[in-house]
This record gives C-alpha cells, sequence and structure tokens, in this order.
C-alpha cells in the first residue's frame, strides 16, 4: 500500500495517475486562491449553496444526453448542465430574499437542500434508465479521482488554469472590492461587474471540482485553504499564493490517499488534509496562532508580576528604614504573586541582574533594577493619578484600574496622560521627570 | 392493504415525524435568524452519529445522541474559536467547521466498517426510508395488536418520542421564545437567557437531526428544518398561524412527498418508485414556490406593497 502511495503522490504511478493528480492539483490551486476572495467578499455559503445546486444539472444533462443517444460519461455536457443549475440555484437565492420575508441566509439553506433533493430525485430516475454509467454520477455527490481518465483530468486542469489566470489580471480591482465596495464604486471600479465576475469564477471553480471532490464538500477547499492562509498572513497576496498552493497540496495528497486506499471517498480526504493543515496553523501560526496567543498572555502576566514585585521593593525602600531588605516571600505576597511564579520569578530577577538576594533573605535592587522599579513607579503613580483626576475614580478604585492599564497602554498613551495631568491638573505631579507621590494620599494600601 | 401496512406505513409515519418535529423547531430558527446554525448542525453531528454507532455497533438511538450533541457542541465551540482567531465572518468560520466535520464523519464510515453493517454514505445522502419495514404486518388488525406492534421499526418510534419532546418545549417555553425571537434585546433586559435559549436550540437541532437521519440523511434534513418554516414566514406574520402553517407544511411535505415518489409512480404503473426523501425536499420546493406567489398577493404582500410606495416630494418646494 504504501510503495503504492508513494508512487501515486512522486508522480510515478503511469500517465493517467500523473494527468489525474495535476489535474486534481490544478483545481486545488484555482479554489484555494479564489476562496480568499469568497471568503473575503462573504460569498462562502453562497458557493455551499451553488455547489449543491449543481446537482440536478447534472442529472438532468445526464438523463438528457441518454435520452438523444450521446454519450452519458462526456463530463463537458455533464458540468455544463451542473453550471446551468447552480447559476439557477444562485439566482434563486437573490428571488428568494427580494421580498424582504427571508433573510439571504434561510434562502441559501432553502435553495442548497431543496436542489439538492430535486437531485437525488433525479438521481433516481437516472438508475432507471437502460443505459449504463449511473454509478459514475455518484462521484459527483462525494468525488471520486479514481477512474478518471486523462482528458477528464486535463478539461479540470484547463479549467482551473483558466480560472487562475482570470484571477490574476483581475486581482487589483477584485482586492479593492473585497476590501470596500463603497471606495471601489467611488473610484470608478464596476463593482457590479466585478461581483458577477467573482461569481463566475466560484461556479467555474465549482463546476471543476465537482468530478474529484464533489459537490458537498467542494466549498471547504475554497473556504479551509483561504481560513488557513489567512490566520499566517496579514497580506493579501501573500495570502492568495499561500491559500493557492495549501489547496493544491491538499487536493494532491488527498486525490494520492483516496486513489491507494479505495473507498475512501476522494473529496472528504482532501478536505480532512486541508483540514488538518488548519488545525496545524491554528496552533501554531507565528501571530494569530492558539500558542502564540498563550505564550504571550503567560508572558504578560510573568512580566506584570515582576513589575508589581518590583514596584513593592521600591515603596518598601520609600517607607522603611533603608537597611530592611523584605524578603522574596513579602515581595510576592503584596505583588500577588500565583505558585508557579513564586517558583520562577526571584530566579528570573536575579538572572537579570535586577536584583540580589542578600545573606539574611532579603532582596537587595541593583542599580538596573532600582532604575526600573523606579520607572514602573513612576507610570504607576502617573495613571493613578490621571484616572482620579480625569476619570474621577476614588484612590482605591484608581490604584486597582491603574494596574490593569499600566502593562498593556503603550508608551505613548502614557506620555499623553502625563502632558494631560501637566495641563491641568500639575498639583499632583510635582517636578517634572521627578516622582509623583503616591496616589493612594490617606488610603491603605489593601 | 396488508402491503402498504407492511413497506409503506412505517416509512410514511417516520418522514412525516421527521418532517413535523424538524419543522417546527426550524421556526425557532428561523424567527432567530439563526437558519445557517440548521445548516452547519445537520453537518457538523454526523461524526457524532457514525461514533455512536461505532461504539455502540447498533442503531440505537441513545449512542448516537450522545455523539451527535458531542460534535454539535464541540463545532459551535470550535467556530466561535476559529472567527475570533481567523477574524472570519460567521458564516465562513460555519464553513471551515462544517466542512471539516462532515469529511470527518464520512472517512469515519470507512475506517470503522460500519458500512458493513448497517450505516453507509448512501444513508447519509438520502436516509433509509426504505429499510423501515413492518413484516409483522398482517392486515388492519395489526394496527391494534400488541404483539405486531412490538416490531413496529424503532426508528418511527423514535421520532414520535422526539415529536412529542418538541412540542412539550414549545408549549412550555412558548411565551419565551416568542420573546427572545420578536424583541431578543428587551428579553435580554428582563432577565431572560438568550444564552440558555441557543443552548436550548442547539441541543434540540442536534436531537432532530439525528432522529431524521435515517429518515432523510444529513443534507435533506436542512430541507426539513428550514423549508415548513419559510414556507410559513411567506404567507403570514402572526406567530401562532407561523407554527401551525409551518406544522401544515411539514405535514403535507412528508406524506406528499413520501406519496408522490413511493405510492404515485405505482398507482400510475410504473415499477420504479423514486427518492422518497428527495421528493420532500422538491415537494417543499413547490410548497415554497406557491406561497411566494400567494404572499405576494395576501395580507402580508399587500402591506409590503404599502410600504414599497416611495414618498413622492410635496411640489411646493420647488
Amino acid at each position: 500500500m504504501s510503495a503504492a502511495l508513494l508512487d501515486a503522490l512522486l508522480l510515478a504511478g503511469g500517465y493517467n495517475a500523473i494527468v489525474v493528480a495535476l489535474g486534481c492539483a490544478a483545481f486545488g490551486l484555482a479554489a484555494g486562491s479564489l476562496g480568499c476572495f469568497v471568503l473575503l467578499r462573504g460569498r462562502a455559503l453562497v458557493a455551499d449553496a451553488a455547489a449543491h445546486a449543481t446537482l440536478p444539472g447534472v442529472a438532468l444533462a445526464f438523463i438528457l444526453t441518454a435520452l438523444l443517444g450521446g454519450d452519458v460519461r462526456s463530463l463537458p455536457l455533464l458540468l455544463t448542465g451542473g453550471a446551468a443549475s447552480a447559476s439557477l440555484g444562485v439566482l434563486a437565492v437573490g428571488a428568494l430574499t427580494r421580498g424582504g420575508r427571508l433573510r439571504d441566509d434561510a434562502a441559501m439553506a432553502l435553495v442548497l437542500s431543496i436542489s439538492f433533493g430535486l437531485g437525488v430525485v433525479l438521481l433516481s430516475v437516472v438508475q432507471s434508465l437502460p443505459v449504463g454509467g449511473q454509478a459514475g454520477l455518484k462521484g459527483f455527490i462525494l468525488g471520486q479521482a479514481a477512474g478518471m481518465s486523462a482528458f477528464d483530468a486535463q478539461l479540470i486542469g484547463a479549467l482551473a488554469l483558466l480560472a487562475v489566470l482570470l484571477l490574476a489580471a483581475l486581482f487589483r480591482p477584485l482586492a479593492v472590492l473585497c476590501f470596500d465596495r463603497e471606495f471601489a464604486a467611488a473610484v470608478g471600479l464596476p463593482v457590479r461587474l466585478l461581483d458577477l465576475a467573482l461569481m463566475g469564477l466560484m461556479l467555474a471553480v465549482t463546476v471543476a471540482g465537482l468530478r474529484a471532490v464533489g459537490l458537498v464538500l467542494v466549498v471547504g477547499l475554497m473556504v479551509i485553504p483561504a481560513a488557513t492562509a489567512r490566520l499566517a498572513t496579514e497580506r493579501l497576496a501573500v495570502m492568495v499564493l499561500l491559500a493557492g498552493l495549501l489547496g493544491a497540496f491538499a487536493a494532491w495528497l488527498g486525490a494520492g490517499l483516496s486513489a491507494t486506499l479505495p473507498g475512501l471517498p476522494t473529496g472528504a480526504t482532501i478536505v480532512l488534509v486541508a483540514c488538518a493543515l488548519f488545525v496545524l496553523t491554528l496552533v501554531f501560526a507565528p501571530r494569530r496562532g492558539v500558542l502564540a496567543f498563550a505564550w504571550r498572555q503567560a508572558q504578560l502576566s510573568l512580566v506584570t508580576a515582576r513589575d508589581h514585585a518590583l514596584r513593592t521593593a521600591f515603596e518598601a525602600r520609600e517607607s522603611e528604614a533603608p537597611g530592611q531588605l523584605a524578603a522574596w516571600a513579602e515581595l510576592g505576597r503584596g505583588a500577588g504573586w500565583s505558585a508557579w511564579q513564586r517558583a520562577l520569578l526571584p530566579w528570573w530577577v536575579r538572572q537579570a541582574g535586577l536584583a540580589t538576594t542578600e545573606a539574611a533573605g532579603g532582596v537587595a535592587l541593583t542599580p538596573a533594577g532600582l532604575a526600573l522599579a523606579r520607572d514602573l513607579t513612576r507610570r504607576h503613580r502617573l495613571w493613578e493619578h490621571y484616572l482620579q483626576s480625569a476619570g474621577g475614580l476614588p484612590p482605591g478604585t484608581a490604584h486597582h484600574a491603574a494596574d490593569e492599564v499600566e502593562h498593556t497602554l503603550p508608551p505613548e498613551v502614557a506620555r499623553e496622560a502625563e502632558a494631560w495631568l501637566r495641563r491641568h491638573d500639575p498639583d499632583r505631579l510635582g517636578p517634572v521627570d521627578g516622582l509623583p507621590p503616591p496616589g493612594e494620599t490617606g488610603m491603605k494600601r489593601p | 392493504m396488508t402491503e402498504f401496512l407492511q413497506l409503506d406505513l412505517a416509512p410514511m409515519l417516520a418522514a412525516t415525524l421527521a418532517c413535523l418535529a424538524c419543522g417546527l423547531l426550524g421556526n425557532l430558527l428561523l424567527l432567530t435568524r439563526q437558519s445557517l446554525l440548521g445548516d452547519a448542525i445537520s453537518h457538523a453531528v454526523l461524526p457524532g452519529i457514525v461514533a455512536g454507532f461505532w461504539v455502540s455497533g447498533t442503531r440505537a438511538a441513545a449512542p448516537m445522541v450522545a455523539g451527535a450533541m458531542a460534535a454539535a457542541v464541540g463545532a459551535t465551540l470550535l467556530i466561535a474559536l476559529v472567527r475570533s482567531r481567523a477574524r472570519l465572518e460567521p458564516g465562513a468560520a460555519m464553513g471551515v467547521v462544517f466542512s471539516g466535520f462532515f469529511a470527518l464523519g464520512l472517512v469515519l464510515i470507512e475506517v470503522s466498517g460500519a458500512h458493513a453493517v448497517d450505516l453507509d454514505v448512501d444513508c447519509v445522502l438520502y436516509g433509509q426510508l426504505e429499510a423501515l419495514i413492518w413484516p409483522a404486518a398482517t392486515g388492519p388488525g395489526s394496527l391494534l395488536d400488541p404483539v405486531a406492534l412490538a416490531e413496529f421499526p424503532a426508528e418511527a418510534k423514535t421520532l414520535a418520542l422526539v415529536l412529542l419532546l418538541i412540542l412539550g418545549l414549545l408549549a412550555l417555553l412558548w411565551k419565551e421564545l416568542r420573546l427572545a425571537a420578536f424583541d431578543p434585546d428587551f428579553a435580554r433586559s428582563i432577565g431572560f437567557a438568550p444564552r440558555a435559549l441557543s443552548l436550548l436550540v442547539l441541543v434540540m437541532v442536534s436531537v432532530a437531526c439525528v432522529a431524521a437521519f435515517w429518515a432523510v440523511g444529513s443534507i435533506l434534513v436542512i430541507a426539513a428544518l428550514v423549508a415548513p418554516a419559510a414556507i410559513a414566514r411567506l404567507l403570514t406574520d402572526a406567530y401562532a398561524r407561523q407554527f401551525l402553517l409551518s406544522g401544515a407544511a411539514a405535514l403535507a411535505m412528508g406524506a406528499g412527498g413520501y406519496w408522490a415518489a413511493a405510492l404515485a409512480p405505482r398507482v400510475l404503473g410504473l415499477d420504479h418508485g423514486l427518492n422518497a426523501a428527495g421528493m420532500m425536499a422538491v415537494t417543499a420546493g413547490l410548497l415554497l414556490v406557491g406561497a411566494c406567489l400567494l404572499g405576494r398577493r395576501g395580507p402580508a404582500g399587500r402591506a409590503q406593497r404599502r410600504v414599497a410606495i416611495p414618498v413622492r416630494a410635496p411640489a411646493a418646494a420647488e
């Protein structure tokens, strides 16, 4: 099995297998890159409804071809039928919402399910026709790359590459349309025509994918690579390229897997590969990933805990005899450290050269630690005063609110707050660059 | 008659019950603007159904319902995560999650070998109404015969139970649901929990999806969930009438669809029946077209036309 899989993936399985793998990959490229625009324009579910609406057209094309004595396996005829009924489906969504009584989500669900039902009924008519080839039609629902002819794969690949070329030609205007339709209209772009072009490309890619991925899951290969790329990058051009590559990879690997493991529906395998890539990116993406997010949160909470302890140490120096040093445990209590922070922070602070532990267990700030602690204390008091003066908060509340904002608001905002205080309430601050008095005058710290 | 009892009564009943259960529930989805949720859940519960089937090895309802609920809740949480992390609009996040779940379900069917037993891809796509036969029936007397009734397909009995559950829920929460549907802001301000309601709707929709799975499959259940409510919505603005009309539409869709697919061809002398689940969706489509045409002429449409008349600027303003 593994040798056969390797053959399928390395394009060593004979001419037909190579063409099929390349055709699927071309389709994945088109679906992934177009998917970015479909996603950003909010058309994902219309694409799903349109894909389901291809079934009656495909079945009807089969029936008509059979009645006229043509070749019922002719992919161009079947796909033309699918495209026609999908267009009708898209028009039906518009017609259903026109009255204003049904919202577009209901209209899309209706078109999707009813046209699929019609297709299923027509399929049962197909079963009773006295011709062969009915079994192939089922491949259009869930995808069946196995047994695809080289001609079919070439047709799919040609359709997909045509869509990619059109997309590249329309990249600029489509990007403007997706980000701001009103702006696009204001600068004179033909927005209705562009929307129509996007819809046309979507239909073309959908029917191109019917044979390989199937109508139920074709929308998955448009949406999932695009969503994956969106997690990884902020730039549209990179996103489109990345989504196209991801789609191509998923289609190629999925088609190869399902070709070697008969029974595995091709569409489902391709979509699962795309999903696995999505989940990996969701977890590991450098900036938007779940892990990166958790890491930033942990970092923030660690820095916050450190800053509070340094402030506590600094304020203890201010009030008490300078010779008396607080121990780590006391500092941790004052700063509200959690268990793991108690274990980690003394080591980290010492390692960073901010403090040393003296013989009696007292914590002595180094010159660097002292400077940092003074800055932190100053920042905190600044916020306390600002929140009391500008925000009208009572002293205790201002102290806690300052704890919340001082670690997350950027320095520019803190400078603005200071400038405001200098203008409106200079008495609170004392000399420029000096240390303001504690913000909760007359209050004992909780 | 005996043939009808043996071959057609149970599927027809199951189809009707499934449409009624889903159709009445669909009103909640439509009125709270969550029709997409039905779409998403019906796809997302598939891996749960297959896993439940795999674990228990039978068509017993409980493990499948449990699996489906877990899958529905898991999918909903994932949709929220994907929305916030990937900054996607809800429709796109749903598309990502439910196509992934559906694909997983399809692959699970193959991997678990469920297809060798009873559950195959065809069942997912079109349901398995024709499997609901009642061979114990010997004549009209069987309908009153407890021994024969014990052999009646369990799927139909489960559906009846689910329908009762949904009717009970609607009766119990009649006023609350009405408030949540028509004035969600006010409902929230007086302390009525919309979160609890959405969880309840989620759970009920996943139960209905499992119950209707054998009758119509995973995709056509969307028609049963959305179409009756939409048909009623086109015809009325009254809350109670909305439920009555959708019930009637569901009845017509289930019984009429089955009749048109299985019995009408026989009456016409054709030896080939049509797909019943598909025909139910087609019936719903015809009813929808009728409701569209009728709705424009009816009182609702007239009110709309009146609003739509543009206000003419007074001539004196020139």
